[in-house]
């Protein structure tokens, strides 16, 4: 949060609108999420002229109040209303907190053209049953009529609430750096605060002895003052503190806060007698303690950086003092504090206790060396001033601080470029001014010198090319497109194979669903038909989401189920993901649902119901289209999670690469059917398309039947025709699967038709006879099947 | 019977037939072997030499134009025998139609692909990279070393020693693509893909979401060009009218950086609840490629430049679909992802 008033101190902008100025502020990148104004129109300073008792009221009373142009006539019911009072008067039109919008009214009969104001009515102070005593707020005789209140109280600060981007939030956020925003972008200069003062014949080196241990403090600055007065804060600093929302304490502890918000350093001030002579800067032990000044015994880490005063922790540096050494009404001499240390370390120590303060904040976000010394020598001008502080002369530092300067060399053309604008050497000259960069300019060449108030600003074209540009401003760049080589752009890799399956599961009428990779041990430990360990989060959320899948079916039952509560009865789901096994291994899947009716017209018996041959032949489209026709096989396999009955491992080329099956009834009562399938396994080559002619034979069709023990895959037999068949038999059909009256009890009829054809010639009746005589000798020969009616 | 009367007697008898046997018998009966026409070409013989010419010639005309009237009375009774078929036939086209069925795109998914489709027009491939990645592809190539606050924005899945991790943005896959050109080659990518964060799931936040990046490396490239890019494609999801900005932002692995909003289409810019009043929505963060990420990828910042973009997918399908929620991406309700199997309108 940025004061406005606050921030004319350092840089006139008297002249400006200040939403406007927002508008500018946040166009070059500090974002002004709100501007918070305590102004209310139609409120003016009246006075009031004649006051009387309202004729039908006890405590009412009617005035004639001056408000410069007229006088206008207002029922009022505070006590203290009296003639000769100088007052605030909201006019009709003015609307005060709440959205209460002040009308003309009549009041028990009698007009009355506002309200005149107490300041607890206006949101500018507390409620208190104290304040409502007082009554309507009384104005001093100086006040002049028909003039602002607000601003005549110096109540009428504009705030800006910043969001500002991590790498700007060290400098916008202290008013000094906000007033070098301000100035770059209305190119104008900033005015640093006094820090002068009259520092006494006694040196701090006389009173103590500074070492620093440790290498998370790289700067490390002491000051000190004494015969300080504690006491109440000037008017000034009390009310720009209690804008930016922090209660005035006293004078001391409340100038270490103004000039923290001034220079962005935060200040440590130690009650110098309880401190002794001696400080060290060092990491804290393993569970060393300290009490904070917030009376709380803290246990520290030896990650975590310690103030001692030799012996004991008496502060933790950047985050919180300790209470022995604190600031209180007795104090007369103080050590004032200004260091820089590691931004890493706090924000560790403050998540670590969670102990977020003021200092820890801007600790963590990283400090500018530049101010830690006008920081101190402000907080000592502020002391003297208005603490009656003396100030010891010299300072005890510890500087390990880089400062080396960082110079960015960069041309026109480099920064045009980057941008795609046309910028002339004169007017990077000017950015720069306005940026307050100082520079020089050698053989076509900018030399610049980056100040070490911008921690976020690199010796780079692309850091000076940001500055530059969003000067500039980003709205007026003209789009452009680039000027690339024409190619068209490809699916790469997986990617690629992801699409293809995507698109023809969706086109066989399968929907694409998208669910989490994280599932709770439960989940992961079902349908486990590989052999892999799950990976496991060692720190998760909530055990829900803590193990990285390895099969999608688990997550596409959810999906199920979350369907089938919601009467959704024909479910037909994929998704294809990665998955990944203990060792962090990949492999893509993709995984099917289906269960309820593939195709439903129930008037015209037209249904299809989902069975395990329709899954089946999902993926055999699925295989086929990819190009792997003849070269893969449904094996049998008693599975996990799947009906025994039911399932198969999936093989290409005889490896396994995936399964399918219907899903146990032990998991879900309804008919689902499951299939799933590494993505990988199937990015292998495959033979090109080549045209084959239609056969210009015709074919002989020749039907067989067999009967065989049920309990033997029709794969058996199929195997024997096969191969028996050989060249010329061209297709084999299963036209019928019986069991029943005519057939033993433990067998089935399996019925096939045959089709043979030669390519070069019509067969004739023998050909085929023989052949067909042939298997099925072999059939008969080489497994249990017998012919059926020979 | 006279030769003459035979024409009519025929048509008056042809007149009281109604189905195709009787017409069969009716030819016989005038025309068989023994039908009254052919029996009257049996006389000829016994007529005088000039008398056969003249009464040839008329029994032949006869002759024709009776088979003609059989022939016309035959296609008669067919056609009214197939209306009288097809009548029967005739079905209620208002009853339901059998559904083909057809499978929709998951809705993130859709604008993906949309998204995909726009940019592989202007030369992108799409890419994709592992969602179990090392903390030197994900944070530390990218200008991220550890310690840095811009990770404490994004709280990440450890799996091993903060060396493994769910990636927390699709960024690692440019940082791949970049030390597969080896410095030689430019780039055009896009990579969407799943991401991680440790964020609770609720209307705005997911643990689980999808980015979608992209990265153009060549020898000329600006900011600029990156505007141009990103009004296309603003353009093509938002329609013509669609107005953008860009607005000057910070990441670690773009500088300068930016952020692209597109004019609230709920209130066209005027300002509204949606948009915070601002009149604007912020779809992208993007920027110039940072001079260290090119240098720690490989490519010499003297010689290359790029500009990288990110969106987040469901982000834009919400401001594209009217979604409020994120979680319905994943929740997969059939009732709500069946709307989207169609094609865009135009």
């Amino acid at each position: 949060m940025i004061d406005l008033e606050w921030v004319k101190d350092y840089i006139d902008i008297e002249d400006q609108d200040l939403k406007e100025l927002a508008v500018k502020i946040t166009e070059a990148g500090i974002n002004v999420e709100k501007i918070i104004t305590n102004h209310i129109d139609n409120l003016v300073i009246g006075e009031v002229t004649k006051c009387e008792m309202h004729p039908d009221s006890d405590h009412l009373h009617v005035c004639e109040v001056n408000i410069g142009k007229e006088t206008v006539q207002i029922v009022c019911g505070a006590p203290n209303v009296r003639e000769g009072l100088k007052v605030i008067v909201a006019l009709p039109g003015a609307i005060l907190p709440d959205n209460f919008e002040i009308k003309k009214s009549k009041i028990r009969g009698v007009e009355s053209n506002g309200m005149i104001c107490a300041l607890y009515e206006l949101g500018l102070e507390e409620k208190t049953e104290e304040a409502y005593n007082r009554g309507i707020e009384e104005l001093e005789s100086t006040a002049k009529v028909g003039a602002d209140p607000l601003k005549f109280l110096n109540l009428d600060d504009t705030l800006y609430e910043l969001d500002v981007h991590k790498h700007r939030n060290n400098d916008c956020y202290y008013h000094i750096g906000f007033a070098y925003e301000i100035a770059c972008i209305l190119n104008r200069k900033v005015t640093l605060p006094k820090q002068d003062t009259n520092p006494i014949n006694d040196n701090i080196k006389n009173h103590f002895e500074l070492k620093v241990e440790t290498e998370k403090c790289p700067y490390y600055l002491a000051k000190m003052v004494t015969d300080v007065k504690v006491g109440p804060s000037p008017e000034f600093i009390k009310r720009r503190l209690n804008a930016y929302g922090m209660r005035s304490i006293n004078n001391v502890v409340d100038i270490s806060n103004y000039v923290m918000l001034e220079y962005g350093q935060p200040l440590h001030f130690f009650d110098k007698d309880s401190l002794g002579d001696k400080i060290i800067v060092r990491d804290a032990k393993d569970e060393e303690k300290i009490k904070t000044l917030d009376g709380i015994d803290r246990v520290l880490k030896t990650s975590d950086i310690v103030i001692t005063d030799g012996n004991k922790p008496v502060c933790i540096a950047g985050i919180m003092g300790g209470e022995e050494t604190e600031v209180t009404e007795n104090t007369k001499t103080i050590l004032i504090e200004s260091a820089i240390f590691d931004s890493v370390s706090i924000r560790y120590t403050a998540a670590n206790l969670d102990l977020r303060s003021e200092a820890s904040i801007r600790y963590g976000k990283g400090l500018s060396y530049e101010y830690t010394e006008k920081a101190v020598e402000r907080a000592c001008h502020l002391l003297e001033k208005y603490a009656g502080a003396k100030v010891l002369s010299g300072t005890i530092k510890h500087d390990k601080v880089d400062k080396t300067p960082k110079i960015a060399t960069f041309t026109v053309d480099e920064i045009n470029s980057m941008l795609g604008i046309t910028l002339t050497e004169d007017d990077i000259r000017t950015e720069l001014n306005r940026l307050d960069f100082e520079f020089q300019y050698q053989d076509g060449k900018f030399i610049t010198t980056i100040p070490s108030r911008r921690l976020d600003v690199d010796p780079n074209v692309n850091d000076i090319a940001e500055e530059v540009g969003r000067l500039y401003g980003y709205h007026n760049l003209v789009s452009t497109l680039p000027k690339c080589e024409i190619r068209k752009g490809e699916y790469i890799g997986d990617v690629k194979y992801r699409k293809i399956i995507s698109k023809r599961l969706r086109s066989l009428g399968l929907n694409e669903s998208k669910t989490y990779t994280l599932t709770s041990p439960a989940m992961a430990k079902t349908f486990k038909y590989e052999d892999k360990e799950n990976a496991v989060l060692p720190n998760p959320m909530s055990i829900d989401k803590s193990v990285v899948r390895t099969s999608l079916i688990p997550s596409l039952l959810n999906v199920y189920d979350y369907n089938k509560a919601r009467k959704v009865n024909d479910v037909m789901l994929y998704e294809i993901s990665k998955t990944y096994d203990a060792n962090h291994n990949e492999e893509s899947k993709i995984a099917i649902l289906m269960s309820g009716n593939y195709i439903l017209n129930e008037w015209s018996k037209a249904t299809i119901k989902i069975d395990f041959y329709l899954v089946k032949g999902i993926i055999e489209n699925i295989l086929d289209y990819l190009g792997f026709k003849n070269r893969y096989a449904f094996e049998a396999e008693v599975l996990p999670e799947i009906h025994p009955g039911i399932g198969a491992r999936i093989l290409l080329d005889r490896k396994p690469i995936g399964i399918i099956g219907k899903v146990h009834p032990k998991v879900s009562k309804d008919d689902i059917y499951v299939a799933e399938l590494s993505l990988n396994s199937l990015m292998v080559k495959v033979k090109p398309i080549k045209f084959k002619a239609a056969p210009k034979y015709p074919g002989i069709v020749k039907d067989m039947a067999f009967a065989i023990n049920k309990e033997v895959s029709s794969k058996t037999i199929e195997d024997v025709i096969k191969k028996v068949g050989g060249r010329l038999l061209t297709n084999i059909n299963v036209f019928d699967v019986y069991t029943g009256e005519n057939v033993k009890e433990d067998e089935k009829s399996l019925a096939y038709s045959l089709t043979f054809q030669d390519p070069n010639k019509t067969l004739t009746e023998e050909e085929v006879n023989t052949v067909f005589e042939n298997i099925i000798k072999n059939v008969e020969a080489k497994t249990n099947a017998k012919l059926r009616d020979k | 019977m006279e030769l003459e009367n035979i024409l009519q007697t025929l048509k008056q008898e042809l007149d009281q037939i109604d189905d195709v046997q009787a017409l069969n018998e009716l030819k016989a009966k005038y025309l068989g072997k023994k039908g009254s026409i052919t029996e009257f070409s049996s006389k000829i013989k016994d007529l005088p030499l000039e008398e056969k010419k003249t009464f040839g010639a008329s029994l032949n005309k006869i002759k024709t134009e009776a088979t003609n009237m059989i022939e016309v009375k035959r296609e008669e009774l067919e056609t009214a025998l197939l209306n009288k078929k097809l009548e029967s036939e005739s079905i209620d086209i208002a009853l339901p139609s059998t559904k083909i069925p057809m499978g929709s795109p998951n809705i993130v998914e859709k604008i993906v692909e949309e998204v995909e489709e726009l940019f592989m027009s202007m030369g992108y491939d799409v890419v994709d990279g592992p969602e179990i990645e090392e903390d030197r592809y994900n944070f530390e190539l990218l200008n991220i070393p550890k310690g840095h606050p811009a990770r404490d924005a994004q709280d990440t899945f450890y799996l091993k020693d903060d060396e493994i991790l769910l990636r927390s943005q699709t960024s690692p896959v440019q940082v791949r693509t970049m030390l597969e050109g080896k410095g030689e080659k430019p780039i055009r990518m896009i990579c969407p893909g799943k991401t991680y964060r440790r964020d609770n799931d609720d209307a705005t936040h997911s643990h689980q979401f999808m980015q979608i990046e992209g990265l153009l490396i060549d020898r000329e490239v600006s900011l600029s060009d990156l505007k141009g890019t990103f009004d296309v494609l603003a353009k093509k999801l938002f329609g013509e009218d669609c107005q953008t900005r860009f607005r000057p932002s910070h990441y670690q692995f773009t500088e300068p950086s930016v952020e692209m909003d597109i004019n609230c289409h709920s209130c066209k810019g005027k300002g509204c609840s949606i948009c915070k009043n601002t009149g604007w929505l912020t779809v992208s963060g993007a920027g110039m490629v940072h001079p260290n990420v090119l240098k720690n990828c490989g490519y010499d910042p003297k010689e290359w430049k790029g500009f990288a973009f990110g969106f987040g997918a469901e982000r834009l399908a919400m401001e594209s679909y009217g979604i409020d929620d994120l979680r319905i991406f994943y929740t997969n309700d059939l009732r709500e992802i069946k709307t989207f199997d169609r094609k865009e309108a135009e």
